[in-house]
């Protein structure tokens, strides 16, 4: 079989994932590209090669997650029964990211239970906790940064491998924290507790008018009473959280540090190798690790010396003869077809490569069948380490 | 055969990789056909749209962006939360040059982050203002609307609008405003469609999709099942594929007689890999197929276009639509 034609270094996962260097693996890319799969066969790897692994992943599918032991969402790590050992003694954990309970936990443990309690039931919290735009982004960081703590204080882990959430966009993951730690912090937020403080200190007089326009605008929109519910909640929060943004740069940091490596997932498709491509320029601008990128469900041709052109004349002598010559025409249709595909995919994938040459990939063939079990997993990283 | 000439919105959604902007693109090219005007709108800001029909970006401003055969027009749109709360301020409340000055100052953004579920219903709200001049009967009316909507695991809660405000205003204005949109969305002449792919995890949130649909009683249209590939085995034939009877030997003979230069045994390799994987793959697409049609729904099967999607196959997804019965 020749594999599928890539001018690329070669990307071999082991040098990130058996690397004890390297504490956090951070798997990104568009929705729909086998990001949680690649994620979890990368973290399956590392334990059966010793590392002592904690897997956290957004929405995995539910066999999958009934394959990992996570179908319940308790926002806990949970111990991966059925991993084979092939050097050292590793383990792998798996948790499930629940964004509302990791909210709260954090808002739980940054303030007393009585000022707790007033914030988880006022009703702006509510809504931001469950259905904010950012909120799973944030949330996410936010529990990479609680498992990286853990793993640093009580030894659990040596390597944490965190999946993305599905966002419009990979970038998101990036910049959603800060956006909503900004939000949360800004100017604005805070001229809703105190119009007056607010109008005469930051935003200046014009503005102040501007404002005035805005907050009876809002209220006659929202309702006075969302106005008040978003005043509360932020009165409450002001005197116990160091500040939404302060936290979100805190892990954003953790990003950056070279004890973490980004693994970009794509399919061969030109959406998704659109949005890796904005990925990678963007951890270049950063300054972040890039490890390298996985370009899932390429297909490979077999009987590469066999062109299309040639399949496609010997069908037509062959489509009128006998049951093994149509069949055979059938079979040389099939081929020409795949070969047209693997042709348009390696188009595709060369206009990635040709734009970020120094960028290692590894490929790795669609499978017929989707990843529902540990062996499945298994086959992947060993796709994956080839 | 599916007769939508009563439909006036179509919401078209589907689990990410599916083809949804191409979906929606091709349907609104199919439904413009012989003389109607459809227009096209994006809602989440990635210019999906302007790619596929290879032109400028979109502005909040409808384009005419193609020609559908028989003089037909195709219109695009792209909405942003943010556009359309100016909008609304300057309608409802003559807040023209104010809504404009606030946006500058950061206010608008500041507004539509602070209540998610306003961001929705002013998408919406968009598309019900130009749904509804077709009922008005004005000259600029669309015979159709079609939205390039949010994937399918967020699209039940992107449309139950007045869910969504009713934590946030219980009266006023705005809630008026969600009342109306979802009178619109919920009645006859709306239809939301689900893109599929014919795999596990594309099929499994198509039924969970629907699911929720019908809980938060939404009209769903149909099914598109898209990129399926054409069955060149026959039933004989891919029967002895699985079991493994194909007379291999004398069919690479027979194709290396009709000109092809291989060798017979690694012809013969070849081809029986290839053929087995592709009755494996037409097995699985058969199970997930099997799924779809036991929901009851109509179904529309697009073609795998295997140079890929560019303006033209566009058109030619159009023409498969019409083909299916769609009208």
């Amino acid at each position: 079989m020749s594999a599928f034609k890539i001018d690329a270094p070669i990307f071999d996962i082991d040098t990130i994932v058996l690397n004890t260097n390297i504490h956090i693996i951070v798997c990104t890319g568009a929705g729909g590209v086998g990001k949680t799969t690649a994620a979890a066969a990368l973290a399956l790897r590392a334990a059966e090669h010793g590392r002592k692994v904690c897997v956290l992943t957004i929405d995995p599918a539910r066999r999958l997650a009934q394959a990992l032991g996570v179908e319940t969402l308790d926002n806990t790590p949970r111990r991966v029964v059925g991993i084979e050992q092939r050097e050292g003694s590793g383990s792998l954990d798996a948790m499930m990211l629940d964004m509302k309970r990791t909210f709260d936990e954090v808002v739980e443990a940054h303030s007393d239970p009585e000022r707790a309690q007033q914030i988880l039931e006022n009703p702006f919290y509510q809504s931001l906790s469950s259905s904010f735009a950012g909120t799973q982004e944030y949330m996410a960081m936010e529990k990479l940064g609680q498992l990286h703590a853990q793993a640093r204080s009580q030894g659990t882990w040596d390597l944490i491998v965190v999946d993305t959430p599905p966002s419009r966009s990979a970038l998101d993951f990036l910049d959603a924290p800060a956006r909503l730690g900004s939000f949360l912090d800004g100017k604005f937020i805070r001229i809703l507790v105190a119009p007056a403080r607010g109008a005469s200190r930051g935003i200046g007089k014009l503005a102040a008018v501007g404002f005035g326009f805005f907050t009876s605008a809002l209220s006659k929109i929202l309702g006075s009473q969302v106005l008040n519910d978003v005043g509360a909640f932020v009165t409450a929060i002001d005197s116990t959280f160091g500040g939404f943004r302060e936290r979100a740069d805190a892990t954003y940091a953790l990003l950056k540090d070279s004890h973490t490596s980004f693994v970009v997932i794509a399919a061969p498709e030109p959406d998704a190798l659109r949005e890796a491509s904005y990925f990678v320029e963007r951890l270049h601008a950063d300054s972040m690790p890039l490890a390298g990128l996985v370009l899932n469900r390429v297909q490979e041709v077999t009987l590469a010396a066999v062109s299309r052109e040639q399949a496609l004349a010997a069908v037509e002598v062959l489509e009128l003869g006998d049951a093994n010559q149509k069949c055979a025409a059938a079979l040389l249709e099939l081929h020409s077809e795949r070969a047209a595909m693997v042709q348009r995919q390696q188009d595709v994938a060369a206009r990635f490569t040709s734009a970020h040459p120094g960028v290692p990939v590894v490929t790795v063939v669609a499978l017929p069948q989707d990843v529902h079990d540990l062996s499945g997993l298994r086959a992947i990283g060993e796709l994956l380490a080839d | 055969m599916v007769n939508w000439s009563d439909t006036a919105l179509h919401v078209v959604s589907g689990k990410g990789g599916s083809g949804k902007t191409t979906v929606a693109a091709a349907l609104a090219i199919n439904l413009a056909r012989d003389g109607k005007r459809t227009l096209l709108m994006e809602v989440e800001g990635r210019q999906g749209i302007a790619q596929l029909f290879d032109t400028a970006p979109l502005p909040y401003e409808e384009r005419r962006i193609a020609i559908a055969p028989g003089d037909g027009e195709v219109w695009a749109i792209a909405v942003d939360a943010e556009d359309a709360l100016v909008d609304y301020l300057a309608t409802f409340y003559n807040l023209g040059r104010a809504g404009s000055a606030l946006r500058k100052m950061g206010a608008i953004d500041f507004a539509t982050t602070l209540a998610p579920g306003l961001r929705d219903v002013l998408l919406t709200g968009k598309a019900c203002e130009l749904v509804r001049r077709k009922t008005k009967r004005t000259a600029n009316a669309y015979d159709a609307v079609v939205i390039d909507a949010p994937p399918t695991g967020r699209i039940a809660q992107f449309l139950n609008v007045t869910a969504q405000v009713s934590s946030l205003a219980k009266t006023g204005p705005i809630h008026r405003h969600a009342e109306m949109v979802m009178g619109v969305i919920s009645s006859p002449q709306t239809s939301v469609h689900l893109v599929t792919l014919l795999e596990e995890m594309p099929v499994q949130e198509t039924i969970d999709g629907l699911y929720e649909l019908q809980r938060v009683n939404l009209p769903a249209g149909a099914v598109f099942v898209n990129m399926t590939r054409n069955p060149i085995l026959d039933q004989k034939q891919s029967a002895k594929v699985r079991k493994g009877t194909l007379a291999i030997k004398k069919i690479s003979e027979a194709a290396i007689q009709a000109g092809i230069r291989q060798s017979a045994d690694v012809l013969a390799a070849g081809l029986l890999q290839e053929a087995n994987d592709h009755v494996l793959r037409a097995d699985l697409e058969a199970r997930e197929r099997t799924r779809i049609d036991e929901l009851n729904i109509p179904t529309i099967t697009l073609p795998y276009l295997t140079r890929g999607i560019d303006l033209g196959s566009l058109y030619a997804l159009a023409e498969v639509m019409y083909d299916e019965g769609v009208r």
